[in-house]
Formats: C-alpha cells, sequence, structure tokens
C-alpha cells in the first residue's frame, strides 16, 4: 500500500525559494489533486516527481524505494503531460501518436485510444488542421496507449490536462484517469478546480500549495 | 535556504580580509615592474625599444590563457559539484579574460607594426587568440541570455569546457605551425631563451598581471554576491 | 537503436512535409555564392581562386541558418520534455538529431556543390576533392552546430547568439575544407589535410552529443 511518498520537498528557481517542507503520499488508486495559485509551485512539483527538474532538497520514493537510486528506472514508470502539446503539424494525428508509442516501447496499437478520446475521425489527417481542443486530446490520447498491454506506467503525472477541453472531451479524461486508478494506478493532478475535479472527487486527495513561501 | 548561501558568505569575508593585501601587492608590484620594464632592462639589438611593448603583451596573453583554464575548471566544479560560488566565479571571471584578451590583440597589433611591418597577419597564434576573444563574448552574452540566471550559468559552463579544445590550439600554435610569431621563449625544455636582464621584469609584470587579475575578480565577485543578496531582501520586503 | 531510427524518420519526414523550410538552406548557399562574382568581378583567373574558399564560406553560413530551428520546435511543444523522459538515451536524442539536421542541409549542400564549381570556372580536378572535403566537413558542423542550438535554447535573440557561439568554432573545418580545394587546384598532395578534417570529424563526434545532451537536459529544467 505505498505508492508515492515526498518528504520534505524544497524548490529553489534563481533566487526564489518556490516551496519549502512539501511532503506528501500518495497510496494506489488514488488521485492526488494539486491546487494553489499561480505560481505556487504546481508545475514544478511536478516537474520534480517526473525527474525533469532537481529538488533543492527533499526525498521521493516510489514503493518506498528512492527515485534518484534508478533514475531510468523511474523514467520507465512514469507518465508526464505537461501544458505543451507536444503533436507535430506536419504528421497526420495517427503518425503523432504512433511515434509517441513507439519512442516508449509501448504497444504501438493505437485505435482504441484515439476512440477513448474520440478523434478516431480525425486519425488521417495532419495535425496542422486541429483546433487547440482537439490538440489536447491528441496530447492525452497517448495515456491511453497500451492500456490493456502488461506493461504500463503506473504514475501519471498531469500538469493541468483539462485546459482548453470541452464538457464531453473532460469527461473522457476523467473516465481514463478513473481507469487507471481502478487499476492500482498513482496519479498526481494539478487542477485549476472544475469538472475533472468533481468527476474525480471520490478516488482523489488534495493538497493545497500556499502561494509563494517568504 | 541558508545552506545555499552559507558559503558564499565565508567566502565574502575571506574576500574582504584578502582584498587589501592583494591589492597593494598588485600596486607596488605594478611600480616595481614597470622600472625595471621601462628603465632597468636593455632595449633589444634588433627590435629596439619597442621590445618593451613585451612587458604588457606577454603577461595579459599568460592572463588570458589562465583566465580561460579558470573558466572552464569552475565550469566543470559547476556542473558536477553544483556548487553556486562556482558560476559566479566563472561569471566574474570572463569579461576580465576578455580585457585581457583585448589587451593582447591590441599590443600585439602595435608590437607587430615595428618588427612584422604589419598590424595583423592571419597566421595560427593571431588566429587562435581571435577565437579566444569570440568564446569570451559568447561566454558572456550566453550567460545574460535568459531570464534565468541559472540557465545562462548552465549553458555558459557548457560552453567554457566546449570551448577549451581551443587553449592547447592556441600554447602550441607557434610549435605546431611555421609562423611569424616567435616560439615560446620560457617553458622549453631547456630552460629560458631569453636574457636574465629581460626575464626579471617579464616575470615581474607577470606575477603583477596575475594580482591585477585576482584583485577584480574578488572585486568582481563580492559585487555579484551583494547585489543577489540585495535583490533577494527587496523580494522579501516586497511580500 | 530502434529509437534513433524512429526520431530521424521523423525528422526527415516532417521536413520533407515542410518542404520548402529545409530547401531555403540550399537556396541560401547557392544565391550567397554568386553575389561573390558580382562583388569582385567576373574574372575568370580569380574566381577559380577564391572558389574553394568562398563555397565553404557560404556552406558553413547555410549551415548555421538552419540551426536555430533544429531544436526549437520540440522545445516550444513540449516534445523536448518527452525525450528526455523516453527511455531514448539523450546522447542518442542529440545524435538522431544531429543526423537528421545533416541529411536535410549538409547532403543537400553537398549535392548543390557541383553547381557552385561551375559557376565559378573550378576544373575537373578540384571537383572530387570539393565534394570529399564537404562530405567530411559538413557533418562536424551539424555535430558543432547542436551544441550551439542547444545551448541557446529559450535565449533572446538566439539567431545571432548561435553565430557568435558557433562560428568561431566552425574556423578549423573551414582552414582545412579550403585547404583541400586549394592543394588539389595547385596539384599539391592533400590527402593529408583530408585526413585531418577525418579528425574533426571523429573528435566532434566523440564530444558534441554528450555536449549537446548536457545542454538540452538543462534546457528544459
Amino acid at each position: 500500500m505505498q505508492g508515492l511518498t515526498v518528504k520534505g520537498l524544497d524548490c529553489v528557481r534563481g533566487d526564489r525559494l518556490v516551496f519549502a517542507g512539501v511532503a506528501l503520499a500518495v497510496n494506489p488508486g488514488r488521485a492526488l489533486l494539486l491546487s494553489g495559485p499561480n505560481g505556487s509551485g504546481k508545475s514544478s512539483l511536478l516537474r520534480i516527481v517526473a525527474g525533469l527538474l532537481p529538488p533543492a532538497a527533499g526525498t521521493l520514493a516510489w514503493e518506498g524505494e528512492d527515485i534518484a537510486a534508478d533514475a531510468e528506472a523511474h523514467r520507465r514508470r512514469i507518465a508526464y503531460i505537461g501544458h505543451a502539446d507536444p503533436v507535430k503539424p506536419g504528421l497526420t494525428v495517427c503518425e503523432n501518436l504512433e511515434f509517441w508509442a513507439r519512442l516508449y516501447g509501448l504497444d504501438p496499437e493505437i485505435e482504441p485510444a484515439l476512440y477513448q478520446f474520440g478523434i478516431e475521425q480525425l486519425a488521417d489527417l495532419p495535425a496542422r488542421y486541429l483546433s487547440a481542443g482537439q490538440r489536447r486530446r491528441l496530447t492525452l490520447a497517448r495515456l491511453a496507449v497500451g492500456q490493456n498491454s502488461p506493461w504500463r506506467p503506473p504514475l501519471w503525472l498531469l500538469d493541468e490536462p483539462a485546459t482548453g477541453l470541452d464538457p464531453g472531451a473532460v469527461a473522457m479524461l476523467a473516465n481514463s484517469i478513473l481507469a487507471h486508478l481502478a487499476n492500482e494506478g498513482v496519479a498526481v493532478i494539478a487542477s485549476h478546480g472544475g469538472r475533472l475535479d468533481d468527476a474525480l472527487s471520490g478516488h482523489a486527495d488534495r493538497l493545497g500549495l500556499p502561494d509563494a513561501a517568504p | 535556504m541558508l545552506h545555499r548561501f552559507a558559503n558564499p558568505n565565508r567566502f565574502s569575508r575571506l574576500a574582504a580580509t584578502m582584498l587589501p593585501w592583494v591589492a597593494t601587492g598588485t600596486v607596488i608590484l605594478f611600480v616595481v615592474g614597470l622600472y625595471f620594464a621601462l628603465f632597468a632592462s636593455p632595449a633589444d639589438y634588433q627590435q629596439g625599444e619597442s621590445v618593451r611593448i613585451m612587458y604588457v603583451h606577454v603577461p595579459a596573453a599568460w592572463v588570458a590563457l589562465a583566465c580561460y583554464t579558470f573558466i572552464a575548471l569552475m565550469s566543470g566544479v559547476s556542473l558536477i559539484w553544483k556548487h553556486p560560488l562556482a558560476d559566479i566565479a566563472a561569471r566574474s571571471a570572463a569579461p576580465l579574460g576578455a580585457g585581457f584578451t583585448v589587451i593582447v590583440l591590441a599590443t600585439g597589433s602595435l608590437w607587430g607594426k615595428p618588427t612584422w611591418g604589419t598590424w595583423w597577419v592571419w597566421d595560427a597564434r593571431l588566429t587562435s587568440v581571435l577565437v579566444l576573444l569570440f568564446l569570451y563574448l559568447g561566454h558572456i552574452s550566453l550567460t545574460h541570455a535568459f531570464d534565468n540566471p541559472a540557465r545562462g550559468a548552465k549553458a555558459a559552463a557548457i560552453l567554457a569546457l566546449v570551448g577549451f579544445v581551443n587553449i592547447p590550439i592556441i600554447k602550441f600554435s607557434v610549435d605546431w605551425w611555421n609562423t611569424l610569431h616567435q616560439p615560446a621563449s620560457l617553458t622549453r625544455l631547456d630552460g629560458p631563451a631569453i636574457d636574465p636582464s629581460m626575464l626579471t621584469p617579464l616575470l615581474l609584470m607577470g606575477v603583477a598581471f596575475s594580482l591585477y587579475f585576482v584583485t577584480m575578480l574578488l572585486v568582481r565577485m563580492r559585487a555579484d554576491l551583494a547585489a543577489s543578496k540585495a535583490r533577494a531582501l527587496r523580494l522579501r520586503a516586497a511580500e | 537503436m530502434n529509437g534513433l531510427v524512429l526520431l530521424i524518420r521523423r525528422d526527415l519526414k516532417l521536413a520533407y512535409r515542410g518542404g520548402t523550410d529545409a530547401a531555403m538552406a540550399v537556396v541560401f548557399f547557392i544565391l550567397a555564392a554568386t553575389l561573390f562574382p558580382f562583388g569582385v568581378g567576373p574574372d575568370p583567373d580569380i574566381l577559380p581562386r577564391i572558389g574553394g574558399g568562398v563555397i565553404w564560406v557560404v556552406a558553413l553560413l547555410a549551415a548555421m541558418l538552419s540551426l536555430e530551428r533544429m531544436f526549437s520546435a520540440d522545445y516550444e511543444d513540449g516534445s523536448l520534455e518527452q525525450f528526455v523522459l523516453s527511455p531514448l538515451p539523450m546522447v542518442l536524442v542529440a545524435l538522431a538529431k544531429i543526423i537528421a539536421h545533416w541529411l536535410t542541409t549538409g547532403v543537400l549542400l553537398l549535392v548543390a556543390a557541383p553547381v557552385l564549381a561551375v559557376f565559378y570556372n573550378l576544373p575537373g580536378s578540384a571537383f572530387v576533392p570539393l565534394i570529399v572535403s564537404m562530405l567530411l566537413g559538413t557533418p562536424t558542423l551539424s555535430l558543432i552546430g547542436a551544441i550551439g542550438a542547444a545551448l541557446t535554447l529559450g535565449a533572446r535573440r538566439s539567431g545571432v547568439l548561435i553565430s557568435l557561439l558557433v562560428l568561431p568554432l566552425y574556423i578549423p573545418v573551414l582552414i582545412f575544407g579550403a585547404l583541400v580545394v586549394d592543394g588539389a587546384l595547385a596539384g599539391r598532395e592533400f590527402g593529408g589535410l583530408l585526413m585531418v578534417l577525418g579528425g574533426f570529424l571523429l573528435l566532434a563526434l566523440a564530444a558534441a552529443p554528450w555536449a549537446t545532451a548536457a545542454a538540452l537536459r538543462q534546457a528544459i529544467e
């Protein structure tokens, strides 16, 4: 019953102390919703957990084992979705998704993922014709790739994933996350509140980050 | 937060006690060195009085090269141990190194006109020193090209290490290629090929330039530390 | 290894579909080289003498022009973060991007070089040395350029900054590349010069992917 545990985490950007002494624990099958004003370090916290940003202090552990001990194993257990959509306008929807699936060594069977986010009809369209919301769906569809394969990243780190999504797409995202949690997965989600939080409320804990520490 | 500034604070105090000594040493050595260089050493039998340019040119070249080596060393320390002082040392030293490199090129040009009959030749030594100047300028620009100063420091550190290939090229360019520029006179296996009457002022000026570099480096590093402390205080006061 | 090929193929596909973007470097290469005969005069004696050097200088500038786009699209749309998190080591990501850059610029410059050699009245005996020297030299340009492109990601005025960082490091390649063509024109032995160019390539191959990977990693921090 241990998923992700974080203790005494400090984050410094330039000369600025973004947060200090953050501690959290998320059990398998649970989600953690991060809230807080802009600049409180929600994104930084996710990036630190993802291993994109070194923490100034603190320890992170997965299943009780220090994450820093094996960075490569940690990379393989996370799926990180940032603010930007890593979508190439010159590739079709299908090619975009397939590229990431293959690069991550996931099952390149992507059809179900397209259906799950309602973009199956766009599959052969170059991504440059997509609206912002459709691009976001394509980005998120990566989470659904390989859902049924035995090997899948157990730790999802989502940075305001619902930005730009219409209510229908938010419901699709919520379903994906709930399916992930039902599979004993862990999710840490930076959020601005709204429908996604409501949909997850029964399965999620909350952590409020204070405004930038003095 | 404390652990980040504990060392810089200690450094600041150390620098404050060292500064008057190195500054005084610099002045004394410059006075003595310049006396020897300008009055108490002979003119060259071929080059005449213009040989005295050497007493500025050569020490400036030593310091320009040593400064880049220092920056590369600090960059390694910064990238491996992430010591904040190393970044400050590197970015404080770079403009000094650029200044010394300009002095090398300018005095070399002034010296070249009477001895070689030209201000500039495209030989390996001159070209590689010009590249050194560009590397310094690139380092300085890269340090200040980012909104996040930590990124600038890291990018500049990587550049400094990549550019270090140029240092041995400068050092050995006069041995590897036939050029107008004379080969090294001091660091030869069979002892210095220079008369003691010229060697004394050269070494004195070398030490004087080095001390001047250390003095300016300490001043600049203290200023850098003070500026970031002032910034932090102001940000804190605004909250 | 699969990831490396995958990434190269993606970049080539993007460059092919981007069409004109990739061709710009070659257009610049030819256009800039045609300026010199107007500047120095179309004297058939002078042109072959400066030809080798001019072609090399212009190739340098053309290779540099395309550097800014090397990582910036992946940086801006978050692909770079995903590369860092992917199982593919960053050194191989850097190498894949470098190879793709060379295939989409260096190779095109190689193909266009004989046209310029004709413009500059270079004798037939200088064609092969020019091509071989560029074959050995242009990958080095992509390798060194990648470091500059990665270091300046997210910087203000990154275009100017890249040239300040990269051009000084290009000088050795330029010197020996032009010497090869000069040597061939004068009927001198130039095999040793080609070896030097090959040495530069090996040195750059040994260092540049690692420096680029380090620069990319700090760029996304």
